[in-house]
């Protein structure tokens, strides 16, 4: 479904490829069984790695003693921290983020500290994985165990256990002079807030807290290193970004980044969290020790324990609305934890710009911490950061609209942010779809149905997510036969590699199943920056088209070439090459170029600025048991502007994928921690994700406000799904009980307290 | 090291023989000897689903399977569930056309798992579906997909029979 586009704008192009639904490249070997992750990958004489891991939150390693271990029939190599060379105390730029080398490192192998229960202190590459396992058990560490902190509020009182003792607040360009954990601090103010709340009417501040959650896919890390004798390092890896792999990599190990080469296998989900390299260094030093590929697999609960999860939050969101419903001034304190070394700076930052940004408000001002505690260090989870602050927001919003008397939609409609509502850290929105979509979802008929029954509420929420654009390369080849083998660098988790076929089909007029897309490694393909930020449609789309267009020229002067004629004769309409009285067909003149001249091969490099902005609103309907807390979803809706849905199938995949993961971080995911800081339930067992038994069908409404920055108005897709759940289910909650729900995640025992308590 | 034990057993109709320690898994055992590395470990402790297979037409956690006792029994992989010359399973052309896969790691145990379903219930409710794939954890598409899919297969597998 679609809605079309005020009569204000252009029509609509009518696309051949584009909107249609091929099956995706990859499928059949997924289907299969074939498609190659790096766990499939078996190397002659590779020897299997294992990582020992800290017992403890907080601890300060006295000695570690691998001798025993090296001497173990089998063993091949032992590492520790001192196997990786001195790093320096130096921020590196990763595309979507940054990083202190200095901190990566000690992520990867603790050096004077453990920082969290699961920090990798030591490793083994053995003959087998029992023989590992067994090597581990043989490694003796001295800790002194030290007082630990895991709840971001409770690291930044005084008395906190500190986890660096170099660590000093970053502020305004300033650092502050006391030892601390809290890590930046940030601040954007526009308007006077004071003027602003002293003409509300109405003024509705709460507090909320989120728990950490973790991305969850179902591929654990795992890697393949070959630090071969002539000095290339190759790696096989399930990464989001293999450019940006092969700079940690290479950057921790000390190498140019040209004696790495990263393969990015099939990758089994990220969601933000296969960024960060964890065991590619670890996997090269062992390699280079015993002189053999070495694999190393986590296994679930080192990937609960030891990697990203999303940041846990405390904030307070203040909005004052006039009467009539306008809104007129917010105010935002927001604390998060970046897990155990600093650098979270960018998703707090991220969740103070998209606090207020689904609003056209005058007057705001928002604070930002970001903390150091005992728990993995904290990596990007889908639209990082703004599925906290849309929990806190759009509550508030919902308890205004209620206050007022006012419907939660048209409340929401009345203060949307449109093309030229500035954010409050700056920017002002060119054209979005913010309001497109509240339309949709007004228009739609779940809103339009009624809802009955005891203890049933609906709710309502906005979500808005940046998308990035950064680098992005392809390399197109024309092939004899009239296909074309499209070489890209950008891993594709949820079906790019058709999105990207589908728009160089669609430029050159051929069938998406006459483009062959194959994600190939870094030596292959021109620098890509990473799967992530809802950007690979959009960015390595603008690639892919540029070389359509690049191949497009090249053909035309082939064909004038053939036929004798000048250049700008030749007319090409739906892949037909034509002048005068002749006419060939792209398939035909491809086969041409085996004969004459010189083949044709193009590739393209793009770096777009800015983002692309996508907005949506999620409503649902939910039924409460009174007796257990337990929430049951009855019914969902996702409606979202795509800017352009170039697979329509594969957009509502990302778009019911992300409720349903929002669903998920609503009403059961959560790291529970004993009272040494020790997380406590690191199995998917006890991290209960949603299963197909606890949602329903999650519907979808595709609204399409074209990115005018884009050939086809493609805006991405992928983060902003995630953001409204928790709110919509929330505002859902208060409306089936009363109860208002200020704390993440609203499981059967919090909100069967909360009911207690109100009563 | 612990002495090797010989197991025989059927897999995708064909016998296969091969030696394993006791404590070996049988999701061990295809993945590492057997080359069948359709079946995926996503939490080798039973949880995701991502490694079931079919023992003796009953889907199973491969991971939570010792390879010893798949001695004399009949094991189906996701390799198994195409047939010859290109012909794909209602239920691997159903999740294509459907688009019931992002990432593709929980798919093969999906597909196998939905087999059994079938096979148990040819005219699954969704409900039904939602509850016999409970075992598997898909991250990606929130499970409306899938369970199209599998509906889409029941009802092209019924017209099959017919």
């Amino acid at each position: 479904m679609s809605t079309p586009p005020p009569s204000s704008e252009p029509p609509v192009p009518q696309y051949k490829v584009i909107g249609t639904r091929p099956i995706r490249h990859d499928g059949v070997d997924k289907v299969t069984g074939k498609a190659v992750y790096t766990g499939d990958i078996h190397l002659p004489g590779m020897l299997h790695g294992k990582i020992l891991r800290s017992p403890h939150a907080h601890a300060r390693v006295l000695s570690v003693d691998t001798s025993e271990a090296e001497k173990m029939p089998g063993v091949h190599a032992v590492a520790t921290s001192a196997d990786l060379p001195g790093l320096k105390d130096q921020i590196v730029q990763l595309g979507e983020g940054e990083v202190n080398l200095k901190y990566l490192g000690a992520n990867c192998l603790a050096r004077d500290k453990v920082l969290y229960k699961g920090h990798a202190v030591a490793a083994v590459a053995a003959s087998s994985l029992e023989v590992a396992e067994a090597a581990l058990s043989r490694i003796k560490v001295e800790y002194e165990v030290l007082p630990s902190v895991t709840w971001c509020l409770d690291a930044m009182q005084d008395a906190a256990p500190v986890l660096h003792a170099e660590l000093r607040t970053a502020s305004m360009g300033e650092n502050s002079d006391k030892p601390t954990n809290i890590d930046a601090h940030v601040c954007f103010e526009k308007g006077n807030i004071e003027a602003g709340f002293a003409t509300a009417d109405v003024v509705v501040e709460r507090e909320f807290k989120t728990a950490s959650v973790h991305q969850g896919y179902i591929e654990p890390q795992v890697v393949v290193a070959d630090w071969n004798q002539d000095g290339q390092l190759r790696i096989w890896t399930a990464t989001q970004g293999s450019f940006t792999c092969r700079q940690q990599t290479a950057e921790l190990l000390n190498l140019p980044v040209s004696r790495v080469t990263v393969t990015p296998c099939e990758i089994g989900g990220g969601f933000g969290g296969k960024i960060t390299v964890y065991l590619e260094p670890v996997a090269a030093v062992l390699s280079k020790k015993s002189g053999r590929p070495v694999k190393i697999s986590m296994q679930r609960n080192e990937v609960f324990e030891g990697t990203g999860p999303t940041p846990g939050s405390w904030m307070r969101v203040k909005l004052g609305a006039t009467r009539t419903g306008r809104l007129v001034a917010g105010e935002a304190r927001i604390v998060f934890d970046g897990g155990a070394f600093p650098g979270g700076g960018p998703i707090l930052a991220a969740g103070c710009m998209c606090v207020f940004s689904c609003y056209e408000l005058e007057h705001a001002k928002v604070e930002g911490y970001n903390v150091v505690v005992n728990k993995s260090k904290t990596s990007a989870y889908r639209a990082p950061g703004s599925t906290h602050v849309a929990y806190a927001c759009e509550s508030v919003i919902d308890e205004l609209a209620q206050t007022l008397k006012l419907d939660p939609l048209e409340f929401r409609l009345m203060n949307a942010a449109k093309e030229g509502t500035r954010r409050v850290d700056g920017p002002v929105y060119p054209r979005i779809g913010l309001i497109e979509v509240l339309n949709a979802a007004k228009a739609s008929e779940h809103w339009k149905s009624p809802l009955t029954g005891v203890n049933r509420g609906r709710g309502i929420a906005c979500g808005f997510w940046f998308n990035a654009a950064l680098k992005s390369s392809c390399t197109a080849n024309v092939n004899f036969d009239g296909t074309i083998t499209l070489l890209e660098g950008s891993t594709d988790i949820g079906g790019t590699r058709t999105s990207l076929a589908m728009q160089l089909a669609e430029t050159l007029g051929i069938a998406a199943a006459d483009v062959h897309p194959r994600v190939v490694d870094t030596d292959s393909v021109g620098y890509t920056d990473v799967t992530g930020g809802s950007r690979v449609t959009f960015a390595t789309g603008l690639a892919v088209c540029k070389a359509g267009l690049e191949i497009e020229k090249q053909m035309k002067a082939r064909a004038a070439v053939l036929w004798n004629v000048s250049l700008d004769q030749i007319k090409v309409e739906n892949g037909v090459y034509s002048a005068k009285d002749r006419s060939v067909s792209f398939k035909d003149l491809a086969a041409e170029l085996s004969v004459h001249g010189d083949p044709i091969v193009v590739s393209t490099s793009v770096s777009p600025e800015g983002s692309t902005n996508a907005f949506c609103v999620h409503i649902v309907d939910l039924e409460v048991d009174r007796e257990t807390g337990k929430t049951t979803i009855l019914r969902y809706t996702v409606i979202q502007d795509a800017g352009k849905a170039i697979h329509p199938s594969y957009v509502e995949g990302q778009m019911q994928g992300g409720a349903v993961q929002g669903i998920g971080w609503a009403l059961n995911e959560e790291y529970f921690f004993d009272s040494q800081g020790r997380m406590a339930n690191a199995s998917f067992l006890d991290y209960r994700m949603p299963t197909a038994l606890d949602v329903p069908m999650i519907d979808t409404i595709i609204v399409e406000v074209p990115n005018p920055d884009h050939p086809f108005g493609v805006r991405g897709v992928g983060e902003v799904p995630i953001v409204p759940p928790p709110a919509t289910i929330a505002n859902a909650i208060q409306r089936a009980t009363g109860v208002r729900m200020c704390e993440l995640p609203m499981s059967p025992p919090r909100l069967w307290k909360a009911m207690a308590d109100a009563h | 090291m612990a002495k090797k034990l010989h197991v025989t057993t059927t897999i995708n109709n064909e016998s296969v023989e091969f030696l394993c320690e006791a404590r070996h898994s049988l999701l061990e055992v295809l993945r590492d000897r057997l080359e069948l590395t359709g079946a995926k470990e996503g939490c080798n402790n039973g949880n995701c689903g991502a490694c079931t297979v079919l023992m003796n037409g009953l889907p199973v956690v491969s991971c939570l399977v010792l390879a010893v006792e798949a001695e004399g029994a009949e094991i189906e992989t996701v390799e198994g569930l195409a047939g010859h010359d290109h012909f794909l399973h209602p239920l691997q052309q159903c999740f294509l056309e459907g688009a019931a896969l992002q990432c593709g790691i929980c798919t093969p145990g999906f597909l196998v798992a939905a087999k059994a379903l079938l096979k148990k219930i040819p005219n699954p409710t969704e409900e039904q579906i939602r509850f016999n794939l409970s075992g598997n954890l898909c991250r990606c598409t929130g499970y409306d997909k899938i369970v199209r899919a599998v509906q889409a297969a029941a009802e092209q597998m019924k017209e099959t029979v017919s």
